[in-house]
């Protein structure tokens, strides 16, 4: 299915990258399909005006983003760093994607081989280089104010886009652009010190698109209008693995609005006037399918085989110490199994790409999360070098991970359809919520098995973590970063925890198996968070202990951990007594670089029900550019992962997935939601993330307020299910 | 057919059973009324008919002839405007594809109730899906354009 070969280099972490988990990603990528020399930090500094900023006559200061924005703030956050050098007004910038240069955009938390979105590290790559994008750009604005005025440039200050002199000259940003763009580029730049911060950090500096996405103006690729565009839709396999054996496209075509019906690598795309004449023209259309290689377990078998390969010995991952001898002597052993359901991504935007060749040139339009790769892959399809291929970078309605997949699908099923009808038009390729949910990569199903030994005082002797579950990067061309068969992805979270402990030891078996899978919001963290939070929780609670006093003791070489935990601890009021029928749980874990921890207060219900009524939420994500958007991407993430303990589960029986819609995959629901209070560790650190950190601790934390009230921790997710187990 | 959207009478060339949806966006041409789920599931495709709040894609072109459709193109007035506002002034959209049709929700919830409870808000706004869970501002967003408006 894939048409790309990589030769992924061996991936060597750096710890930033290891700490990343889902963000190493790009670096397996690296000069397989780029020049080699491409690296981000190249002798000379780019001309900030061709690289970051662009201004126009009319004043308008336009940011090209080497992040995409799926809605987590990105194209604000870098907007902010911007802002603060270049002294713009808010009113002034306008922010796009940009894409097709490793050089200029290739991720900083991948070493820059590679351009990519993902393991929240857009703040982290962009914090210098986009501050020195707006310095260099003040800089040669002042520099071709002061040539055309005649005075020094240490006499020229710059205040909201307007650059001023105290003789009474002034001049907007837009009237000395070009003069600027001419000037030479600074070889050095001051940034600002922090104490002369006006924008970032700021409650003042608000989001920049909340206007047009209160007022239907924001475009998404879905509105991608191109003059005589085809719209189709592509009738997908019913089984993983499955492939197109014969079909008639008679009719299909006799549907009014059908233009064409053509087999691509993928399925069979039926190419419409229309939307809806594609949707029909898809209706009316028979395939058989090869079947042959095609995966036809369901969840329960695979639960069943996975729960059989938990108690087999897996690939050691990580081993500190003598787990098995201090498990021997230990006085008590706690033993939990743990099973967590695939996860489907269920982005509100179904996927979609439209693509145009005209000559030697072709345009795809797309929420390019990983624009390197699919510059390749559509290269590739297209027979187009990829110097003629332009990415056009649209916000989308949500990933959660879903835009970066390694076999560019959607890329690929816009490519091949719009190649299949001759190029005679621009293609549009939109997924149904139907084919969204059953399009596969989702988060892995995967059980745990966890063993805890005790000793006399209660004190951790020996913690035995084994894990199953399928791999995100095997198989993929990411494979190349997956080291002696451990991907990084599946144990983050477990063997990076931060509690003290000698006897440690974490294991992993990669189950085979053909649904695919991928990164989803917080990656390996949605489950190792969950086990590890949950069986903390478990052993206060066994040991008669406070769970924030036990953390505490574990965590004593810990600062960021302790003071993250402190801070929830005290806003929460730990300790306080609860109203009757109210319950709290408290969870912490470190993703990407950020520590977040969550206190979650329920009320049962006389039926045995509960709600979450409200969480409160520290976070430590280094500095902190835009406060409101760290608090939005809590809420949200909290929101995100609420839901998916609750009710989300995505299950196959015999190799066909049973959801296809909003009626049997249940995301969050508004009278589900929390109320959410986020206090931000104050920090000085390099900017971690924010966009997936809130989403591990939210699940642990409920099961510990749920253990608080019954005194079972659910180990079965979603908790609908589990509950009733 | 005839459809009046926004004020405005347009002939539409389409099958009578094509979703108001898709006659809005692919044939009409406005496109701030999203897809989400195609069976009333998310409320991404929220419009107005006649001022209530409707799911354009599972409603015919058929069923709409004759009434008066607002999209949030062209949703205006006090509420609003209000609801528009508050949304900004909150920074309530992350992603932002669902929020057009949270703002006509919560118009047509804000026109029938100008003092909604966070329970009349649940009820009201359940039917409409944020994948982003923005739901916490969702709800402060209402409650600031209520007061606003008095």
């Amino acid at each position: 299915m894939l048409p790309l070969k990589l030769k992924p280099e061996i991936f060597r972490p750096t710890r930033r990258a290891f700490l990343l988990g889902a963000a190493v990603a790009g670096t397996g990528l690296s000069v397989s399909f780029r020049v080699p020399g491409a690296r981000a930090e190249a002798a000379a500094e780019p001309n900030p005006f061709n690289a970051y900023v662009t201004i126009s006559p009319d004043n308008k200061v336009t940011i090209l983003s080497a992040h995409m924005d799926m809605g987590q703030g990105a194209y604000h956050g870098i907007a902010t760093l911007v802002a603060e050098e270049l002294e713009a007004d808010r009113d002034q910038l306008v922010v796009i994607g940009a894409a097709g240069n490793p050089k200029l955009y290739g991720n900083l938390a991948w070493g820059g081989v590679a351009q990519g979105t993902g393991g929240s590290s857009a703040m982290f790559s962009s914090f210098d280089r986009y501050r020195k994008a707006g310095a260099l750009a003040r800089a040669m604005l002042v520099s071709a104010a002061a040539k055309q005025w005649n005075v020094p440039a240490g006499e020229i200050t710059v205040e909201k886009g307007v650059l001023s002199h105290a003789s009474g000259k002034q001049a907007t940003f837009g009237e000395l652009a070009d003069a600027a763009a001419q000037e030479q580029v600074p070889a050095e730049v001051a940034l600002k010190p922090r104490d002369q911060w006006k924008v970032i950090g700021s409650e003042d500096f608000r989001r920049i698109d909340s206007r047009d996405k209160s007022t239907g103006q924001q475009a998404y690729t879905i509105d991608v209008k191109l003059p005589g565009m085809l719209t189709a839709m592509v009738v997908h396999p019913p089984l993983f693995g499955a492939t197109v054996k014969s079909f008639d496209p008679a009719p299909a075509k006799a549907v009014k609005g059908v233009v064409d019906v053509v087999q691509i690598s993928r399925g069979v795309a039926v190419v419409a006037e229309n939307t809806w004449a594609a949707m029909k023209g898809r209706e009316a259309l028979t395939v058989e399918w090869d079947d042959s290689a095609a995966e036809k377990r369901g969840s329960t078998e695979l639960f069943a085989e996975y729960l059989k390969q938990v108690d087999e010995p897996g690939l050691v991952a990580a081993n500190r110490g003598d787990v098995d001898g201090a498990m021997k002597n230990a006085a008590k052993v706690i033993e939990a199994t743990y099973q967590f359901p695939y996860l489907a991504h269920a982005a509100l935007e179904p996927m979609d790409a439209v693509a145009q060749k005209n000559g030697d040139v072709l345009e795809i339009w797309g929420g390019h999360q990983m624009p390197d790769l699919y510059q390749a892959v559509a290269s590739q399809i297209a027979g187009v070098k990829p110097e003629n291929i332009t990415l056009h970078v649209m916000k989308t309605g949500g990933g959660f991970g879903r835009r970066a997949v390694t076999d560019a699908d959607i890329i690929v099923e816009a490519v091949e359809t719009a190649k299949a009808i001759g190029w005679k038009a621009p293609v549009k390729v939109l997924w149904t919520r139907e084919d969204d949910m059953r399009g596969g990569r989702y988060r892995p199903l995967f059980v745990h098995k966890v063993k805890v030994g005790l000793d006399d005082a209660g004190n951790i002797a020996a913690w035995h973590h084994r894990q199953v579950g399928q791999s995100i990067l095997i198989g993929t061309p990411f494979e190349g970063m997956v080291k002696d068969n451990i991907d990084a992805t599946s144990v983050e979270g477990v063997n990076d925890h931060p509690y003290a402990m000698e006897n440690f030891r974490s294991e992993i078996t990669n189950a085979k198996v053909g649904v695919p899978v991928l990164w989803w919001r917080s990656v390996g963290h949605t489950h190792t968070a969950y086990v590890m939070e949950t069986m903390i929780d478990d052993i206060a609670r066994q040991t008669g202990k406070d769970p924030i006093e036990l953390r505490r003791a574990l965590l004593k070489d810990h600062p960021r951990h302790l003071a993250t935990l402190n801070l929830a601890a005290e806003k929460a009021e730990w300790g306080k007594e609860m109203p009757q029928g109210t319950f709290r749980g408290v969870a912490l874990h470190e993703s990407f670089g950020t520590v977040v921890a969550e206190i979650a207060d329920i009320a049962m219900d006389d039926k045995g029900g509960f709600k979450v009524e409200r969480v409160v939420c520290a976070v430590d994500c280094g500095t902190a550019i835009n406060p409101d958007q760290v608090r939005a991407q809590m809420e949200g993430g909290i929101g995100f992962g609420l839901g998916s303990v609750l009710h989300e589960e995505l299950t196959l029986t015999k190799g066909q997935v049973d959801q296809s819609n909003y009626d049997a995959y249940l995301p969050l629901r508004i009278e589900e939601m929390p109320k959410v209070e986020t206090y931000i560790v104050p920090s000085e650190a390099v900017p971690s993330g924010v966009g997936e950190p809130g989403v591990p601790p939210i699940g642990p934390a409920v099961a510990n307020a749920l253990a608080a009230a019954t005194g079972k921790h659910v180990r079965i997710l979603p908790f609908a299910k589990g509950l009733a187990a | 057919m005839k459809l009046d959207i926004n004020g405005q009478v347009r002939e539409v060339d389409a099958d009578p059973d094509m979703p108001l949806l898709w006659a809005i966006r692919d044939v009409v041409g406005l496109t701030g009324t999203k897809f989400g789920c195609g069976m009333a599931q998310c409320g991404a495709c929220t419009v107005h008919q006649d001022g209530v709040a409707i799911r354009a894609c599972i409603t015919p072109i058929s069923d709409v002839e004759g009434t008066k459709i607002t999209t949030i193109e062209g949703v205006s007035g006090k509420v609003a405007e209000a609801v528009q506002a508050a949304w900004t002034q909150l920074d309530v959209p992350q992603c932002g594809y669902c929020q057009s049709g949270q703002v006509m929700a919560a118009t047509a919830l804000l026109t029938d109730n100008p003092k909604p409870t966070d329970a009349d808000i649940d009820a009201a706004m359940s039917g409409n899906l944020c994948r982003c869970a923005t739901y916490h501002r969702i709800r402060a967003g209402i409650h600031e354009a209520a007061k606003v408006l008095g």
